[in-house]
Formats: structure tokens, sequence, C-alpha cells
């Protein structure tokens, strides 16, 4: 019994990781129909913030030692405040390029973002421990669970019960889900089409920061890479889910963080380091199943 | 006053032209009546004065404004509402929501709410449906919910095209009727786009008739619709 509470819990809290990761690039596919593959070295970016404003190749935690009511909001505002540089610099430039060219350019700026890490910070992964009370275990229904996935796990659902809120209730909410769904008529209602983008830009940033917060804490190490591996998965969960589609990003961020830990309990000790390979095979499986995701998304008629 | 002024607009997609030089103009408070065959940029000339398509030359005033070349938000909050060709309601959205979405542009919210229950007072089926998603209207409601949702941006001009497209002829009536109640009750502008002009007899006003891309008939509608000037006209100067 606890040790299905275990994996529960597991699966939770790795899922939580990937939806985060999926509702960061579904929110600016939403009303841009852009795949931002920067997305990934936006979560590094912000990893690397708590370093600032050292730049030494050893670990010299700065920012990270502010207390956390201001070490919170700041990471949040830098992962914000990069995705929004982001849209302005670079993708605002491409709105009336095809799929594409934008796909590209997402991904010449994440090198850009990562050369740029690496060039002040160097590649070699650097270990600080940021909230360590958080690695300790705690009695959880009679299993004993890590603190920290426990509070992925309430950090996620605050958030995605925040975002709800937002879009069903509030009036920039509407005007984002109508633009997601038909961003011309949108704007001839008079909804501006750069606030609507900018915000969504900002809070796939947040998410990002989001991301990379839970991700150093878990691992330990800032790393150039990190934000690339759950990008990949939080990639796959948007087409899984359904390209434009909240709900579906989600779902399938739970959904593949489920496969990879059951995968990782049920198959054979000896298949076990090739759990991957069974989890992008049953990606595609899925996909054969259902080309266009779990959940199609409604309309994708063009921006502009 | 007139409201309205488009003065020789072009515009080109790639290289085909949809619109050569066209001019049309609006007074505050009459109908125009836009008609013309398939294909003769009726749509086009729409979506370029909502700032959706850009012009090649010429000039687009709207409420005293240069519009040519401003976005559609903004030319939106001039006052200028568009119910476009087949309609776009959100359908994701509920009908509450799709009646709301133009408000964010106004300054009197609380009017709004007042205009919002007016709406619901004028299309009683939208307000028993209010909180459900607007895709599971039929097409007849739909159109109405799209002109609701184009009051609700308080508008000083409602462009529509193709209103009766996909309805069947009651319903197309049905439509007409509440477009002419509310010009009537609430002064409104409107520029209706129709390939047929059937139904230019009911509005009255005024009537322009567009082929390829150019206006080629101007007049007034009941008087054209009963000569024979138009269909002349509408199916070409004895060109062959
Ligand atoms: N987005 C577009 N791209 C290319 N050609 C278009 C586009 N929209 C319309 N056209 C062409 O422009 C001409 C005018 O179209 P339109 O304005 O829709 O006419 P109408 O509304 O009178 O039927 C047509 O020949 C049509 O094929
Ligand atoms: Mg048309």
């Amino acid at each position: 019994m606890t040790e299905i509470i275990q994996i529960i819990i597991d699966a939770l809290s790795l899922g939580s990781l990937y939806a985060l990761g999926a509702l960061g690039i579904a929110l600016i596919f939403g009303v841009m129909r852009l795949v931002n593959f920067a997305h990934g070295d936006t979560i590094a970016f912000c990893v690397f913030a708590l370093l600032w404003p050292s730049i030494d190749a050893a670990a010299v935690v700065f920012a990270g030692h502010l207390p956390t009511v201001l070490l919170i909001p700041l990471i949040l505002l830098i992962g914000a405040g990069l995705s929004v540089l982001s849209e302005i610099i670079v993708f605002r430039r491409f709105r009336k390029a095809n799929p594409a060219t934008m796909m590209i350019a997402s991904f010449a700026l994440g090198f850009v973002i990562r050369y740029f890490l690496l060039m002040l910070y160097s590649s070699r992964p650097k270990s600080i421990n940021l909230w360590e009370s958080l690695g300790e275990s705690i009695g959880f229904l009679g299993a004993r669970v890590p603190l920290l996935q426990i509070v992925t796990v309430a950090i996620t659902l605050g958030i995605l019960g925040l975002l709800t809120l937002f879009l069903k209730r509030s009036r920039y909410g509407l005007e984002m889900r109508a633009a997601a769904e038909n961003f011309t008529m949108a704007r001839m209602l008079g909804v501006r089409a750069n606030r609507v983008i900018m915000l969504a830009f900002a809070l796939s940033g947040m998410l990002a920061a989001t991301t990379g917060l839970i991700l150093v804490t878990q691992t330990g190490t800032v790393d150039i890479q990190m934000g690339a591996s759950v990008m990949l998965i939080a990639f796959i969960a948007t087409v899984i889910g359904g390209l434009g589609s909240l709900t579906g990003a989600v779902t399938a961020g739970y959904l593949i963080g489920a496969a990879s830990v059951l995968m990782q309990v049920v198959l054979p000790l000896d298949a076990r380091p090739f759990r991957d390979a069974f989890v992008y095979g049953a990606v595609i499986v899925t996909l054969i199943w259902r080309p266009n995701g779990l959940f199609v998304a409604r309309s994708a008629k063009q921006r502009v | 006053m007139t409201l309205l002024t488009v003065d020789g607009i072009s515009v080109r997609y790639g290289q085909l032209t949809a619109l050569r030089r066209a001019s049309i103009s609006v007074k505050e408070g009459e109908s125009l009546f836009v008609t013309g065959p398939n294909g003769a940029g009726k749509s086009t000339l729409l979506k370029a004065i909502a700032g959706v398509v850009p012009i090649r030359e010429g000039a687009i005033t709207f409420a005293g404004t240069a519009v040519a070349g401003k976005a559609p938000e903004d030319i939106a909050r001039l006052g200028f509402s568009m119910v476009p060709e087949g309609r776009d309601v959100f359908s994701g959205l509920t009908i509450d929501e799709n009646l709301r979405v133009g408000v964010g542009m106004r300054a009197d919210k609380d009017a709004a709410i007042r205009d919002l229950e007016t709406v619901y007072s004028v299309f009683p089926m939208l307000a028993e449906r209010r909180h459900r998603p607007a895709g599971v209207l039929s097409g007849g409601q739909q159109q109405m919910l799209v002109i609701g949702r184009a009051l609700m941006a308080k508008p000083k001009l409602i462009a529509i095209d193709e209103p009766s497209l996909g309805l069947a002829p009651k319903v197309i009536d049905d439509v007409y009727a509440t477009l002419l109640k509310l010009r009537d009750a609430q002064g409104l502008t409107l520029l209706i786009v129709e390939q047929s002009s059937a139904r230019a007899m009911l509005t009255g006003g005024r009537m322009v008739l567009m082929r390829s891309g150019e206006v080629v008939l101007e007049g007034d509608a009941r008087e054209l619709v009963r000569g024979d000037a138009l269909k002349k006209a509408y199916f070409g100067y004895g060109d062959h």
C-alpha cells in the first residue's frame, strides 16, 4: 500500500513538472501558433539567475541566498522579463511568417540564450542547495515521501487553479481565450494583439521560472542543459494533448509523467535502462491512434 | 454627416487584384447595401476597412479619422464593428463570453452590463443558453449572436458580410427583421454585404453594385432592384 502511494506521488510530481513545461509552451502556441523551443533555455536562464551577479565558474550563489519571499518573485520576474523581451525583440518580427520560420527563430533564440550562459558560466554543472529542508521526507498516508514532491504537486495544482481562474474569470483571460480561438476576430472586437501576446509570454516565462526552481531544488545542480530535457518532453506533451489545448497539454504532461514512473516499476530489470524507449514508443502509438492529439483544439484560424 | 468614406482603394492578393480603386461612403444613420457576384471583392472591401488586409492605394476615413494602415483593434475602437462572412463565433466560449469580448474596449462598463440585458431581451434564445458554449447554436442563432456581439461593442457602424449565408429563408427574414428593428430603434448605421440583392427591398436606402473589384453602379436600393439596370450590370454590360 505504502509502495503504491509512493508510486502515485512520484508520478504526480514528475507529471507536474511536465505539465508546467507543457503549459508554458501551449499558452504561447494558443495565441501565436508558435512552438517556442527557447522555453527550455528560458528555464535554464532562470536557474542561472540564482547565481547572479556572480559569474564564477564555481557556483557562488548570490541571488539564491535571498529570503524566499523575495527570491521567488525575483525569479518569476526574470522569467517573465526574458520571455517578454524574446517576444518584443524576436518573435514580434515573425508574426506574419509561417510556423516553420517562427519555430526556427525560436531554436535560434534558444541557442543564443544557451551560449550566452555558456560564455558566462562555462559548461560545468554547478551544485547548489536551495531550500534544503524540502529534501526531508515526511510521513504521508503511511508512506514516507520527500517533502519536495508534495510541495511540487501542491504548487502545480495551485498554479493550475489560479490560471484557470484567470482565464475563466478575468477580462484579460477572456481576451486571451478569444484570441487563441480566432485572433483576427478578437482584434476586430478591440482586443489589443500586442497586449494579449505579451501577457501570454509573461505567463509562460513565469511558468519557466517555476519549472526551473523546482528542477534546481530537485537536482541540486545548475546546468545549461537542464531546461532542454524538460522542454523535449513538454513539447511532446503539448503535441499529444493537441497543440493549442491547455487542458490537453496538462493532461498529457501528467500522463507522460505517470507512464515514465509506471514503466520504471513494471518493466523487467533488464529493460529499465531503456525506459525512455518505451515511453516514446507509447507516444508514437498515441499519435497513430489520435494524430491531432487527445484534445482537439478549437479552430486554428490565422493569427495576424 | 458622412461616417465612412472609402476613396479609391485597391487591394491585391499576390498577383490577383481584388479591389480596383473602389469608393463608397456611408452617412450616419443610413444603411448601405453592397451587392455583387461571388468574387467581386465585397468581403475584401470590408476587410480593408476593418484593417485586416492592407490597401495599396487610396484612403479610408472613419468617424473623422484616417484609418488606412491602422491596426484592426484601433479601428474597432473608433466604433467600426464587423460581423464577418461565416460569422466567426468563438465556439469554445460561452454565449455570454462571446457577447462580452468586445466590452473590453468600452469605458462605460456599467452601461455595458445594461446593454447585455438589452441584447438578451432582443434575442431571448441567447439568454436561455447564455452559459452554454456558442458552438451548440444553430446557424441562425449564431448569426443573432454575432449581431449581438457587434452591438455590445457599442459601435457607430456595423458592417455585416453575407448575413444570410447558409440560412433558411425564414431565418433570413428573422435576421433582417432584427437588424431593421435595431437600426430604427437605436439609430444604427449599417453596411450590409450580400451576394443577392433581393433583401435590399427590405432595407431600402442606397445600394452599390460591385463587379471584378470595382464599384460599377450606385443608386436607390429599391429603384435598382425593381429596374433592370442592376441585372444587366450584375451579369456584365453585355460583355461575353
Ligand atoms: N486571402 C485571399 N488570398 C488570395 N485571394 C483572395 C483572398 N481572399 C479573397 N481572394 C480573392 O479575391 C477576390 C475577391 O474576393 P472576395 O472579396 O472574397 O469577394 P466576394 O466577397 O465579393 O465574394 C476573389 O477572386 C477571391 O478569390
Ligand atoms: Mg464574400
